[in-house]
């Protein structure tokens, strides 16, 4: 295949919307305060900066950084930091989905804050369609929602990722860049400015080699040989390559496919000793994941294990360990995930240390429809179904009051391996204590 | 057609346990349409009456008695809508230096706008043609306790 002389775009349009700095966002709907203020959002147990204000970034604080080596640059400039409130921002990204949702049948949901569109019009339309539509959505989630969002939009997805970088990075464009409308040279201008590395599916370790090459950006990628591309880095770039051109490699899923893989996993709140309390941690997080497994209608083959302490205390001894069990069949069912788990835990686990991190893993996830009945088993369509109704029970006992009201057994209920969130706001939406107040005069 | 699902009542055959409401899940043969599938009548949901625009609708808590005079009262339950666009006289939820106040927006005949109290005793907020105005969202129903008056559910 020769290079085609300019990108394709006679295509469908492909938007990629996504919230800036989404969990400061919604942060902000509700304390209007922290507008043009330098806010960051932590980790989990209040551990790293996971989400910053453009003030925050301005003021110089990493992404990822644990936040107790930011001090100095707090206190300078006046920085306000959240802990995460996911009960907040998953109901936010809800409602920011499903308003997405009323502008195309294909949507495909790629993360809590983004999600890829297709907007049932050209890509090159000449009375720009698209580029309309991409300003009602900023218009509409805006005002709807209160979130700041980007979109960028294109022929392919990773051309719609690519323009919705360039309108993250270039506030000239009004949180809108579709590349459609755009002739050749000035759609090349903006691909010469983009190192390769900013695009989509181009890893560190894939930039280090293609600037070898002498590929450096967008458009020298876009530009490169093919078979030359496929030979020396694999189909995936090469798809990415052909992305570049305008013609579609990657078809948008209209259900997010099922994760690879479930991870649950927290630091505990004070270290832990004793394998009992371990336990009670591991096993909520089995029931999480459990339950996210269900929701996706799938079943895990594989249960991992680990169990740390903290690297980070150095005058402590270390130990950690992991340990993946196979289950006779794939199964969503939280006791029977619950019993590999523990088992896997009795393994790994040695006292005398100070543990810091637990967690697990699911793998090898399934979706429910195809039904694996084990070659050597004890379990019946009948257990099956029992369990099946039981797990339904249960989840929508919690859903409907709380987290946590019907546990198992094995959780525990004082939980002192609970996170620290020390600086958690409420949870504005899904609970009615907590719900914002205006002031009557 | 096969079978479909109805919900029944009456006695319970053996090994049904009967699930909240004293109704069971039992498939019916089809062939025999009941005149009800067609005119289906559910039960009053408030949430269906109160909230137009699901994603688009927050609750929010009133503390305060400036707005008691369109029937607003200290510790109401709000029902704003963002998606809604106010018109002179809504109730709205106004952003004013720290936080959200809840007033009655007028428009002013030159630009600007007022930003009434429904009581005699509370000072309106002028906003000049120039001035800032950010309208959180138009409050479409109050929800007010009547007893018990300080239960927390």
């Amino acid at each position: 295949m020769g290079d085609p002389p300019g990108v394709a775009m006679e295509r469908r349009a492909i938007a990629l919307i996504d919230a800036n700095n989404f969990y400061v966002s919604c942060e902000r709907v509700f304390r209007p305060d922290l507008e043009n203020r330098p806010v960051v959002v932590l980790s989990n147990n209040d551990g790293c900066v996971v989400s910053r204000s453009a003030e925050a970034k301005a003021a110089g604080v990493p992404m990822g950084a644990p936040w107790h080596q930011q001090a100095v640059l707090a206190r300078e400039h006046d920085i306000i930091a959240l802990s995460s409130n996911y009960a907040l921002y998953a109901d936010m990204s809800n409602r920011f989905m499903r308003l997405l949702a009323r502008f195309s049948p294909q949507q495909e949901i790629y993360s809590i804050d983004e999600c890829f569109l297709d907007l049932g019009c050209p890509a090159t339309s000449p009375d720009g369609e698209a580029t309309r539509q991409g300003r009602e959505i900023v218009h509409l989630i805006r005002r709807q929602v209160g979130l700041p969002v980007c979109v960028g939009i294109g022929p392919t997805k990773t051309l719609a990722k690519l323009a919705n970088r360039i309108a993250k990075k270039n506030p000239e464009w009004q949180g809108v860049c579709d590349l459609g409308p755009l002739p050749d040279d000035a759609r090349d201008a903006l691909m010469a400015k983009m190192p390769v590395d900013d695009i989509w599916g181009v890893g560190y370790r894939f930039a280090i080699r293609l600037l070898a090459l002498g590929i450096r950006t967008a458009l020298d990628l876009r530009r490169a040989d093919q078979g030359r591309i496929r030979a020396k880095f694999g189909v995936v770039l090469a798809r990415t390559l052909v992305e570049l051109n305008g013609i579609p490699c990657l078809g948008l899923e209209e259900i997010a496919s099922p994760k690879k893989q479930i991870i649950s996993s927290r630091s505990f709140g004070i270290p832990l000793v004793g394998r009992e309390a371990i336990e009670e941690a591991v096993v909520a997080y089995v029931t999480r994941a459990a339950e996210k497994l269900r929701r996706q209608a799938s079943r895990a083959g594989l249960i991992t294990v680990f169990l740390l302490t903290n690297r980070f205390h150095e005058n402590e001894e270390q130990y950690q360990a992991s340990e993946t069990v196979a289950l006779t069949e794939a199964t969503d069912d939280t006791r029977r995930l619950i019993g590999g788990a523990v088992g896997a835990l009795k393994r790994i686990y040695r006292a005398g240390f100070r543990y810091h991190k637990a967690g697990v893993v699911l793998g090898e996830i399934s979706t429910g429809a195809v039904l694996q009945p084990p070659l050597f088993g004890d379990d019946t369509g009948h257990d099956r179904e029992r369990a099946r109704t039981l797990m339904t029970t249960v989840d929508g006992i919690n859903a409907a009051f709380g987290r946590g009201t019907v546990r198992f057994l094995g959780e525990g209920t004082n939980q002192p391996w609970k996170l620290r969130a020390q600086f958690r706001s409420p949870r504005y939406t899904t609970r009615l204590s907590d719900i914002p107040t205006a002031r009557a005069a | 057609m096969g079978s479909e699902l109805k919900w029944v009542g009456g006695p319970w055959a053996s090994g049904e346990t009967p699930a909240a409401g004293g109704l069971v899940a039992r498939p019916v043969p089809a062939g025999f349409p009941s005149p009800a599938d067609d005119y289906v009548e559910s039960r009053i949901s408030l949430d269906e009456h109160l909230i137009r625009h699901r994603e688009a609708t927050f609750f929010v808590r009133v503390t305060g008695d400036s707005m008691s005079g369109v029937g607003i009262l200290d510790g109401d339950l709000l029902v704003v809508d963002r998606a809604l666009t106010p018109v002179d006289g809504s109730v709205v939820i106004a952003v004013t230096g720290d936080g959200f106040t809840v007033k009655q927006l007028y428009r002013r005949p030159g630009g600007g706008a007022v930003l009434k109290a429904a009581h005699p005793g509370y000072a309106d907020i002028e906003i000049g043609p120039d001035g800032e105005l950010r309208i959180w969202g138009v409050v479409r129903w109050a929800i007010h306790r009547v007893w018990p008056w300080n239960d927390e559910r």
